[in-house]
């Protein structure tokens, strides 16, 4: 881990209408490092990623990818430089089996130049290198899981399924929407082994949780937003216990007294 | 009372798997069951102009293949990339006006000015569905839709490109066995290069793309890219035919721009099986001598027509492929529970 930053977002604001979704967030991630974003729900944690991915627009503001600006471009320009997402409701392609999910981003421009996840994409054909990436990350090829359909695969595969095609464009940093909800604590605890070993392999990681236990164990630095702004940025301890982010999540004190008094 | 209940039965043949990859070799039997219903429809088709028993009946065999290719370049845009096109008119009219106008003005025989306006006419449909390509939903059926209608007003009003009275003085094709067999074999070559391009790796990205265009684009690909490349060959397509029409009727007129090319490919659909490929290309083949048969009931034709897609809606949605390949790979019997 360096102190290289790989990810820049300076003062990002984006407006729906008349609603400031997002008020001039700024922060940064290093290189390999593993950021956590948390917030009450509607607090701009998935427009911040759509903004910072190009699926949606930002109003304003900029984001730097290793020092290039990245905020004016198409969606598929940026996954194209290696700036991946995973979707917090599941978008593979239902049609197909799970390996074959995996042929298409492993026929993008980025993966037929890289190779893809451990450049298997230059060795082999495409089906088998999809199977290769499904293995790795969960699926037990013994019992023929990644050639069942997407259709019939329960949600923890499918989740994975999303990683997987963030790791088949070979990516320099992940941006998970929400990795670990609707998960059982087993599936969570599997998940958790697999996250730190893309760290290990040198993928930086976004991650918006709100199974905080489960991201504090891999996550050394944490941002808190609310309503659309940055409220803190620090380490797990710091951030659980600071005042404003219990009245983001719970309600100020005096509300609670007040609620209280009428019992 | 009768308590008895009878529950339907299906039971797989085992043909897909048999006939899979290296089993297909295994013995004549499962070399048949692969290549049997293939070639019928090669066959079949190449047969036709033998035994159709007049002019009259052969002209229509060169119509059915026109419309077959306007409705496999449909089956491919609506069913594996999702994108629902009534651009069969506009297709149809430029390719067929490029072709005239090669022939008469450039004087290009026609087996070179039709593979000319096919590949140039193509590219004309994409660059002019291009704006709304990147847009999902209706968008592009209106807009499809909407150049046909433009394109008679303008060809009107203008009075260019013959005006009403049309282009005159095509050359036809050097005769009817090769204008016969020429749209037949597009016809073969189409149908079964689509069907493996929509099994290749790009063919896959294509399906993606209907099945979940924002996962397309966060894998890195251009979805408007991918629909340029698809309108492409299915304009292909189209354009082929109406440079064919041009040169098999010698003369090209505003109805080259008339919405029975786009709308009579969507009935072959319904009727053939959607997503088949081959069900479209059977449609055409049911549908336009229907058609023509009607033809002496006048105006009431379009009555009948109406009542057999109606009929064929209602008690076969799924249409005559899908019917028809369901039969072939299951055994279906009732049985008492």
């Amino acid at each position: 881990m360096s102190d290289q930053p790989i990810l820049e977002v300076k003062e990002v604001t984006k407006t729906f209408g008349g609603i400031l979704a997002l008020n001039r967030v700024s922060f940064h991630v290093n290189e390999g490092e593993i950021l956590g974003i948390i917030g009450p729900n509607g607090s701009g944690k998935t427009t911040l990623i759509n903004s910072i991915t190009g699926f949606i627009k930002m109003t304003s503001g900029k984001v730097l990818f290793r020092g290039k600006d990245i905020s004016r471009k198409p969606a598929h320009k940026i996954a194209d430089m290696g700036v991946t997402r995973t979707f917090q409701i599941m978008r593979p392609y239902y049609s197909l089996p799970a390996y074959k999910n995996l042929v298409i981003p492993l026929f993008s421009p980025r993966a037929k130049r890289t190779g893809g996840w451990r450049g298997g994409g230059k060795l082999g054909d495409r089906n088998t290198v999809g199977i290769d990436i499904l293995e790795e990350i969960g699926f037990e090829r013994d019992s023929f899981v990644p050639y069942k359909m997407a259709s019939t695969l329960p949600t923890g595969y499918l989740k994975r399924l999303e990683l997987a095609r963030c790791l088949a464009l070979k990516p320099e940093i992940i941006l998970c929407d929400e990795v670990f909800s609707g998960l059982s604590m087993s599936e969570i605890a599997s998940m958790v082994p697999l996250i730190e070993r893309l760290q290990m392999d040198g993928i930086a990681l976004i991650m918006i949780e709100h199974r905080l236990r489960e991201l504090f164990r891999v996550a050394r630095r944490v941002m808190v937003l609310n309503f659309g702004e940055k409220l803190i940025e620090g380490n797990p301890e710091e951030v659980m216990a600071n005042a404003k982010v219990k009245e983001a999540y719970f309600g100020s004190d005096e509300e609670v007294e007040e609620d209280m008094s009428y019992a | 009372m009768n308590t008895e209940q009878r529950r339907k039965e299906r039971i797989d043949r085992g043909i897909k798997v048999r006939t899979d990859g290296l089993y297909a070799v295994m013995s004549w039997r499962e070399l048949s069951y692969l290549t049997l219903p293939r070639i019928v429809l090669i066959v079949g088709l190449l047969i036709l102009p033998f035994v159709m028993p007049s002019m009259y009946w052969q002209r229509v065999i060169s119509i059915v293949c026109i419309y077959a290719l306007l409705a496999v370049s449909f089956d491919l845009l609506a069913h594996f990339v999702g994108l629902v096109s009534l651009g069969g008119a506009l297709f149809i009219g430029v390719g067929g006006y490029l072709s005239a106008i090669m022939n008469t003005s450039l004087g290009f025989p026609p087996l070179l000015a039709i593979p000319i306006a096919t590949i140039a006419g193509a590219g004309i449909c994409t660059l002019l569905l291009l704006p709304c390509l990147p847009l999902r939903g209706v968008y592009f059926a209106i807009v499809s839709l909407m150049y046909p209608l433009a394109m008679t007003r303008v060809i009107e009003a203008l009075d260019i490109l013959g005006g009403t009275d049309g282009i005159m003085g095509i050359d036809s094709f050097p005769n009817r066995w090769v204008e016969q067999y020429f749209v037949i074999l597009m016809v073969l070559l189409f149908l079964f290069g689509v069907r493996r391009l929509v099994n290749l790796d790009i063919g896959l990205v294509l399906r993606a793309v209907k099945d979940n265009d924002q996962a397309v684009r966060a894998s890195g690909m251009s979805i408007t890219l991918y629909k340029a490349v698809a309108v492409f060959i299915s304009s292909a397509m189209g354009c082929l035919g109406g440079a064919c029409i041009v040169h098999i009727y010698m003369w090209s007129g505003m109805s080259l721009f008339a919405l029975d090319f786009s709308i009579i490919p969507i009935a072959a659909t319904v009727i053939g099986g959607a997503g088949t490929l081959v069900g479209p290309v059977l449609g055409c083949l049911i549908l336009v001598p229907v058609s023509e048969l009607l033809r002496e009931f006048g105006t009431l034709r379009i009555v009948f027509y109406s009542l057999i897609l109606v009929g064929f809606i209602v008690f076969r949605s799924e249409g005559i492929m899908v019917y028809g390949q369901r039969k072939y790979h299951q055994i279906e019997r009732w049985v008492k529970v």
